[in-house]
């Protein structure tokens, strides 16, 4: 497949934090999110793609090309949805858009004033006095209006109502009829992605957890649950991020079909959903081992 | 064309869409060279990720059931009458395993099966 998106051992450090030679691709014409805890580095890497702040090492190529060194065309095919809205308050929608749209070659007028119809936006209003849910519809209209080839959006639905998280997820379906067109958004709703998302990126302390498709994840991931006995051994990585109580145990596998074999009836096996999968792992021991 | 996909079922969403689409085929409600919606705009439809729609044709494709011509989209494939015919045999018989599966492990004969069997085919008629 061709790659939208390629991150390369990609290296950020901090202080207290350090963005570990992440990798992981984005082919042409699919929708991947970035999953992860609070502080895991996933607006780290979004800013490194948009080169809000500097690298220590790796690569980012985007349509194929480096992201530093051709950073004016590369950044005119993105539409970037931020967490903070980079607009001015005191200024109307109109006096907005006038300003940043002047910056894109390929602004298309015509589908700003559809997205701004469908989004009912007024934009007589001043932007300060937006709620958040209008604010992010105003950005993602910005965002799409310029023929861009990447979307890439950092918690686009966090603060928003469930009404306008599936209306936003239908308008990113919407995106993915065109297969040269990809998106890349974070968020810490997995359910959001649950559906539409193509592929998952798991990032916990700087570091990449996987990268797969969504189906294959879910598919041979499941949460199990069986009588503390069966914790006398050791199973090595078969069980993560354990949860025992005093009756039984809870874990996480990345194997379950392996589980189901070896331990037959005397475990019951669920599918996980991705949340179970973020929180399994995030649980004291349940990463430790990765 | 018409397809449900139930979040509750125990069936990944790709094989509740190869299902349904088998039953019509064999049940004839999709004709021979019906056209179907391209991967992307089943996707859209059913609000889920094009992987799942693409890997639902690609196994469709694979077991002759549909054919992709590039450029043009996918289509109901050209099914000879034999073939058909047994493919429902192939989804009584999946079901009938099933039921087998079910009655030895509950201890129930060949014997008692078979009149299980003849009575729930007359009850029908």
């Amino acid at each position: 497949m061709d790659n939208i998106l390629e991150i390369d051992l990609l290296r950020k450090e901090y202080k207290n934090f350090t963005l570990n030679d992440v990798s992981f691709q984005l082919p042409y014409g699919y929708i991947m999110g970035l999953i992860g805890p609070n502080g895991a580095g996933k607006t780290t890497i979004i800013k490194l793609i948009m080169n809000l702040i500097r690298k220590n090492d790796g690569s980012i190529r985007v349509f194929g090309k480096d992201n530093l060194e051709d950073e004016i065309d590369v950044k005119s095919r993105i539409g970037f949805v931020y967490d903070t809205p980079p607009f001015y308050e005191h200024l109307t929608l109109a006096q907005n858009k006038s300003i940043v749209s002047q910056f894109y070659r390929e602004w298309d007028e015509e589908l700003f004033k559809n997205y701004t119809n469908d989004f009912e936006l007024d934009l007589r209003s001043k932007f300060k006095i937006l709620s958040r849910g209008m604010k992010m519809k105003f950005q993602l209209a910005m965002a799409l209006s310029h023929n861009a080839d990447l979307i890439i959006l950092d918690e686009p639905t966090s603060g928003l109502d469930p009404v306008f998280r599936r209306e936003l997820l239908n308008i990113f379906s919407g995106l993915m009829q065109n297969e040269k067109k990809s998106i890349l958004f974070s968020t810490h709703i997995t359910s959001d992605l649950e559906r539409i998302a193509d592929f998952v990126t798991f990032i916990k302390n700087g570091e990449v957890v996987f990268s797969d498709e969504k189906d294959s994840i879910l598919e041979s991931w499941g949460v199990i649950k069986g009588g503390n006995e069966l914790l006398e051994e050791d199973h090595g990585r078969l069980f993560r991020g354990i949860r025992k109580h005093e009756y039984g145990f809870e874990a996480l596998t990345s194997d379950a079909r392996e589980v189901a074999r070896r331990f037959k009836s005397n475990v019951t096996i669920e599918k996980p959903t991705l949340e179970d999968i973020m929180f399994f792992m995030t649980s004291n021991n349940g990463g430790s081992d990765v | 064309m018409k397809i449900i996909i139930s979040n509750s079922s125990e069936d990944p969403i790709y094989e509740q869409i190869i299902k349904q689409i088998k039953n019509q085929i064999i049940n004839d409600e999709l004709e021979e060279e019906e056209p179907l919606p391209s991967i992307r705009k089943l996707a859209r439809e059913l609000g889920i990720s094009v992987i799942t729609t693409k890997r639902a044709y690609e196994e469709l494709e694979k077991e002759g059931f549909i054919d992709t011509v590039g450029g043009k989209g996918s289509f109901v494939a050209g099914q000879n009458k034999e073939f058909l015919k047994e493919k429902k045999m192939k989804v009584v018989e999946d079901k009938l395993t099933e039921a087998v599966a079910e009655a030895r492990m509950l201890d129930i004969g060949y014997k008692e099966l078979k009149e299980m069997l003849s009575i729930l085919y007359e009850e029908e008629e």
